[in-house]
């Protein structure tokens, strides 16, 4: 993990959870930063799964929607699976509105992303 | 809330660093703080603003990345207005592909118009398409 990371990471069960140090997530070099951590944790594993929550984060932009449909699209390329979590109604909106919804499985809780994974 | 004629305004020069666009970012939101409005306002102008700037910057000034963006804004207790203009070539919004069909749901771009658009209540070009002019009116009861 890079000394300046933006995020917390920690694995279980094979089940990688990833959560956001950051309330907003709108600086591009910073949302640079996340794709490429999270997507060399995707690299390194044969068959990715991933928890994302964002239970601290109040703001972010269409830069960081990118980051997560690329992530998305590297753990697909890898049979994996990608699930999101803890999304404050405001920017499950933006979800909705974008019908990111429809390709991304959002679970209330990280708790209920980890089951539907086991 | 605020009186009827109370009302901000200012325009400003931003350049691409994070500290001054979080600088004009914050004026404006202060001031819709200060005006009363609802934290959802807060978050619709704060979307909007977050993604006309980095269209501007990202987009606009691609060729010149050390030219400054004018932002104008204007706050007052039913309306906020915030104009971006570059100094770019600009561009033909209409040209931009809808991100929500089913074949462009998966690319990683294309959004930020469609979201400035959704949040705003008025969104519009000049004829050269380097100035976005938007305009978020306050919901009612948004106190």
């Amino acid at each position: 993990m890079p000394a300046d990371s933006r995020l917390r990471i920690s694995e279980a069960d094979g089940v990688t959870q990833v959560e956001f140090v950051d309330r907003n997530i709108l600086d591009e070099a910073n949302i640079q930063a996340i794709g490429e951590e999270i997507g060399s944790i995707i690299e390194a594993s044969p068959s990715p799964k991933l928890v994302i929550s964002f239970s601290n984060v109040d703001h972010l932009s269409s830069a960081a929607l990118g980051a997560l449909i690329t992530i998305n699209n590297k753990v697909r390329a890898k049979d994996g699976a990608l699930r999101l979590s803890n999304i404050d109604p405001q920017i499950y909106e933006v979800f909705t509105i974008t019908r990111l919804n429809k390709i991304f499985e959002i679970h209330d809780s990280t708790q209920q992303a980890l089951e539907s994974l086991s | 809330m605020a009186s009827p004629d109370d009302k901000a305004s200012g325009v400003v020069q931003v350049h691409d660093e994070r500290a001054q666009i979080q600088e004009v970012e914050d004026l404006i939101l202060a001031e819709l703080g200060r005006q009363g409005y609802p934290q959802a306002s807060e978050f619709a102008v704060r979307l909007a603003f977050e993604e006309a700037i980095t269209n501007a910057f990202e987009h606009g000034h691609r060729e010149q990345p050390h030219e400054t963006v004018t932002v104008e804004y204007e706050v007052n207790p039913s309306t906020v207005r915030i104009s971006i203009e570059d100094k770019g070539p600009g561009f033909d919004p209409s040209t931009i592909a809808d991100p929500t069909l089913d074949e462009n749901l998966d690319k990683p771009f294309g959004r930020g118009i469609m979201l400035i658009r959704s949040f705003m209540s008025e969104v519009a070009y000049n004829d050269s398409g380097n100035r976005l002019t938007m305009r978020y009116d306050r919901p009612p009861n948004g106190s």
